[in-house]
Formats: structure tokens, sequence, C-alpha cells
């Protein structure tokens, strides 16, 4: 019994910090940069093969691939912005309008990311072995990839999180998330800060995806469900509102674990479910002031 | 008399097109049909409230189950009806439950629901009814095709006449300015509530009349998440100004992509991606939009 807590305990931690990396991702895209990203979910898939390849054909070790993976999918991100985003922020007569143009363009890159990666990684399940031994943990045998993946995906959390909290840079992407026309008169070059908040949602969730491909198989029709689940802890943490990421990741991440030990075919529906409860009850998000 | 003359000719032609036609062509046409039919009933309620529904492919959805569990038991007319009616009482609980929920919300809920009723469906059949998908009765391209252009028929009609009626206009004034609107005395939630009702029950009908073309469904097929966004492309690619507007750009975008999947089946993905990304960054009115600012009139909406 204490061994089945245990382990839920654990999962639970892996599951909810890989949510809130790519929850905040999310959050960076649509609470700042108001782009409801729908392929947020591809960049995942992108990181997670990335990482797969590195490994397979040139043998880099997984947890350095975290260092070029993110860099990468950054440059991917702030491309994505600055040519398509952007375009469409000074096009669109008000945010409402950009809101929906910007949704419906990203599924067209969700769209184009999906098809390429099929064409050029075929469909079939792919996975590696990496550090897989057990640990003796309190009694309780852990795959060593699961830890290392805990103790990843828990830094790079703490460590984004001090650095939304603390640099320049992070303070001025909260003050735009927060009001941009003031930002602007604070000298903030608003569209800078957008377009870096859109690169860091990708970076995120490249990182998110490297993670993942360290203890789970990868296709490329993995992203689709991430997304979803970052729309739920958005919706629970409420936009704009990095904290709120972070600890409804760690919610959901517990609550779909938790779920999955009882009924495995029901996970996703109770996520749904308590997506839309919250969407009713409370639309600013659970946890928004 | 002259505007009504080019949709009566239209009507005869598509009514007698069986006469000129081969099989492999009444199938693109009815799957035409079907697109215009959701683009149609899309537009119907998201255009003048200016709210994106998310949920074509969850009450197309419904339409198909009604079709694969009524359709040995009861006459097909009546499973279409069942479909749409059963379609138009679950929209009215979601929009009961979610209308008030601000735009964008919205459309993130309508996401939701979505996979929420894909995966509901999915775990009921293989706990409680024990298979993954179901057959569907198998009826002739013909009666489909006649079928489809009825309820094709029936929608635009409908879209019409509500867009000119008192009711059309009250919604209008709802998605230009709902405290406005409010404010003269309009229930603003109820009539959002019945227009999604409305737009749902097309969407049902057309579900439970094209089940039977696919023959076996699952809940991977019917409720298909790409479909919550192709009637949306559709109807910004032709726009939603007019009447015409997504008629026209449901067929053409439907005819496009039954020849991208046929030359290109493997870029078929990548190459509606790139038209997706085209349309929405260079047409924000659509095709109306483009043909409007040719004519050089003013843009409305």
């Amino acid at each position: 019994m204490i061994k089945l807590v245990l382990d839920v305990i654990i999962t639970s931690l892996i599951m909810g910090g890989i949510y809130s990396l790519i929850a905040i991702g999310l959050n960076l895209q649509y609470g700042v940069a108001r782009v409801l990203n729908v392929s947020h979910g591809e960049f995942v898939m992108v990181g997670a093969f990335i990482t797969f390849w590195a490994y397979k054909l040139i043998g880099i070790n997984p947890l350095i691939s975290l260092a070029i993976c993110g860099p990468m999918l950054f440059v991917i991100g702030l491309f994505a912005y600055r040519t398509l985003f952007h375009y469409l922020r000074k096009s669109s007569e008000s945010i409402d309008v950009f809101e929906g143009r910007s949704m419906l363009a990203s599924f067209g890159i969700l769209y184009i990311i999906q098809n390429i990666a099929l064409l050029w990684w075929g469909p079939n399940v792919k996975m590696y072995t990496f550090l897989n031994f057990p640990i003796k943990f309190f009694g309780l045998a852990l795959e060593a990839n699961r830890l290392v993946a805990l103790l990843f995906t828990l830094v790079v959390v703490l460590v984004f999180y001090l650095f939304i909290l603390h640099s320049n840079i992070g303070k001025a992407i909260r003050a735009a998330a927060q009001n941009e026309a003031s930002a602007q008169l604070l000298g903030i070059n608003v569209h800078r800060v957008l377009a870096l908040c859109f690169g860091l949602g990708a970076l995120l969730a490249g990182l998110a995806g490297s993670i993942i491909s360290m203890m789970q198989e990868i296709t490329p029709l993995m992203g689709f469900p991430y997304l979803i689940i970052a729309m739920i802890v958005l919706v629970l943490g409420g936009a704009g509102n990095i904290l709120g990421s972070l600890v409804g990741g760690l919610i959901l991440g517990a609550v779909t674990t938790i779920v999955l030990y009882w009924e495995p075919g029901l996970s996703l529906v109770v996520s749904y479910a308590i997506f839309a409860l919250i969407l009713i009850i409370r639309p600013q998000g659970v946890l928004a002031r | 008399m002259k505007k009504w003359l080019f949709p009566f000719l239209l009507i005869l032609l598509l009514a007698t097109l069986p006469f000129y036609t081969g099989p492999y062509m009444m199938v693109s046409i009815t799957s035409i049909l079907m697109y215009v039919c959701l683009t149609v009933s899309w537009v119907i309620f998201c255009a003048p409230t200016r709210y994106m529904s998310l949920a074509t492919a969850t009450f197309f959805g419904v339409g198909m189950y009604t079709s694969a569990v009524l359709g040995e038991i009861l006459p097909f007319a009546v499973v279409v009806a069942c479909g749409g009616f059963i379609s138009f009482l679950i929209g009215l609980l979601t929009g009961f439950i979610c209308l008030r929920l601000k735009g964008f919300y919205f459309a993130i809920f309508t996401f939701g629901l979505n996979e929420l009723v894909r995966h509901s469906v999915l775990w009921w059949e293989a706990n409680v009814s024990g298979t993954v998908g179901r057959w569907v009765i198998i009826l002739e391209s013909m009666t489909i095709y006649y079928y489809m252009l009825v309820i094709v028929l029936l929608t635009v009609l409908v879209a019409y006449f509500l867009r000119r009626s008192r009711f059309g206009l009250i919604l209008f004034s709802i998605g230009e300015s709902e405290e406005a609107a409010a404010h003269i005395g309009i229930d603003v939630t109820r009539y959002r509530i019945i227009f999604f009702a409305i737009s749902c029950f097309f969407m049902g009908m057309a579900g439970a009349v094209m089940a039977t073309k696919w023959a076996y469904i699952d809940p991977r097929i019917a409720f298909n998440p790409i479909l919550n966004f192709t009637p949306v492309l559709m109807a910004l690619f032709g726009g939603v100004g007019e009447i015409y507007g997504p008629i026209l750009g449901a067929s053409l975008l439907t005819a496009i992509s039954e020849v991208l999947l046929s030359r290109f089946p493997y870029y078929y993905m990548l190459l509606y991606g790139i038209i997706f990304i085209i349309v929405i960054s260079f047409l924000p009115g659509g095709l109306v939009g483009l043909a409007r600012k040719w004519r050089k009139e003013p843009l409305k909406n």
C-alpha cells in the first residue's frame, strides 16, 4: 500500500512537472502574447524527436540535448512570431479579432509541422533506452530515467520561475502581461517582449518533449493531448498567471495520475470534465485573483 | 426576380445531376454538399454573434451515432430527423451551460467539449457495449445525395430567412454590442442558446445522413477534431458577410482538398495548412470581402 502511494506520488510529480512546463509555455504564448497556440503540442513532439535522433544518430546524451533542443525551438518560435503573428497583430483591427485569427493560423502550423514530421519520421512509435536500470528507494524500485526526468523537470520549472520573477526580462514580460499600454509607456519594447514570450513558450515545450522522450514512446501524433492538457491548466491557473500554471500543472498531474491508477480509460475524460466544470464555474481561473 | 434566377438554375442543375454524371462525381458532390451544410449552419450562429464554436464535429458525430443506433429500427427519414432533433437538444443543453461565457472561453470550452464527448463515448463503447466501432446501414449513393441536397437547401433557406428576420437582427445587435442589446430589453443569452441549437440541428441531420456513406463509424471518426476547424476555415475563406460566401467557400475548399488528397496524399496536410495560413493572413473578409473590394463597395462586418 505504501509502495503504491509512493509510486503514485512520484508519478504525479513527474507528470505534474511536465504539465507545468508545457502549460507555462502556453501561458506565455496566450496570457502575454495573446496567441492561443494550437500547435503548442507539436513543439513538444518536435523536441522529443530532436532528442531521439540526436541520441540515435550521434549518440548525444539526452540530458545534453536539453541544451540543444531548447534554443533550437526558441529560434523556431521567435521566427513564427516575427513573420506570421506579428503581421496578423498589425493587420487586425482589435485584439479579439487577432485572438481568433492567430488561433486559426496556429492550427495551420499544426497541420504543417505534423505533416513534415510524418514524412520525415514515419507514423511508427519510437523509443530509446536511457538510464534504464532501477534504483532502490525506500524499498521501491524506480527506473533511474524517471528520477532524472523528475529532477530535471523540477530544476527547469524552478529556474524559469525565478527568471520570470527576478530578471529584468522577466519583469518586462510580467508588465506586458498585466498591461501592454502602460508597459510601453515605461519604455518596454512590447513587440520584442511578445516575440520573446512566444519563443520562450516554444522553448519550454521543446524541453518538456525532450524530457518526455527519456521515459515514454514518441510518435508524430503525440502532441495533441499535451495541448489539451496545457489548455486545461491554462484555464485552471488563469491566463497570464505563471504561478497559477505552475500549481495548476502539478494539481492536474496528481489528478490524472490517480485516475490512471484507478481506471485507465477514464483519465482523459476526468481531465476534460474538470476543464468543463472550471470554465462554467470560474472562467477567469480557479487560482486567479 | 433576377436575383432568384441563378439560385433556381443551380438547384435545378443539382436536382437533375445524377442524369449527367458518373458515380465518382456524385460522391464528390455529396461531400461538397456536406461541407456546405456544416459551414452554413456554423455561420447561422457564429457569424452574427461573433462566438467561435469549435464543436461542429461533436454535433455531426451525435447525428452519426443516432444513425448507427436507430438506423435499423426506424425508417431512414425518421432517423435523420431524430439525428437533428437529438443534436438540437444537446445543443440547447450545451448552450444553456456555456453561452454565458465570454467569447474566447466559449471557443476553448467547445473545443474541450468535443474531446470530452469523444473520450466518453470511447470509454462507454469499450467498457459497456464491448465494441469500438459500429456498423451503419448502407444506402445507395443516389439516396444519400438526395437526402443531403434536401438538407442543404433547408439549411441555406433557414440561414437566409433568419438573417433577414427580426431574430437575425436581434442576433446581429447582440454581436455588435451585448450591453446595448441587453439595455433595449433583449434576453441576450436566450437568443444565443436558441440559435446555437438551430445550428446544431442541421449539423446533426448531416451527420445522420453521412454516417451511411462511411458504413462503419467509431468515436475517432465521428468526433474527429479536424472537423471542428474545417467549417471555420471554409466560412472565413468564403466570407460571412453574405449568404453566398460560406457556400462558395465550402464548395471551393472541398473541391481543392479533394484534388489535393488524390494528387498528393502525403503532402495533403502540409498544403492544406499553407492554404489555411494564407487565407487567414491575406483574406480577412474572405471571397465576399474580395468581391466587394473589387466592386469598390464599402466593407461591412
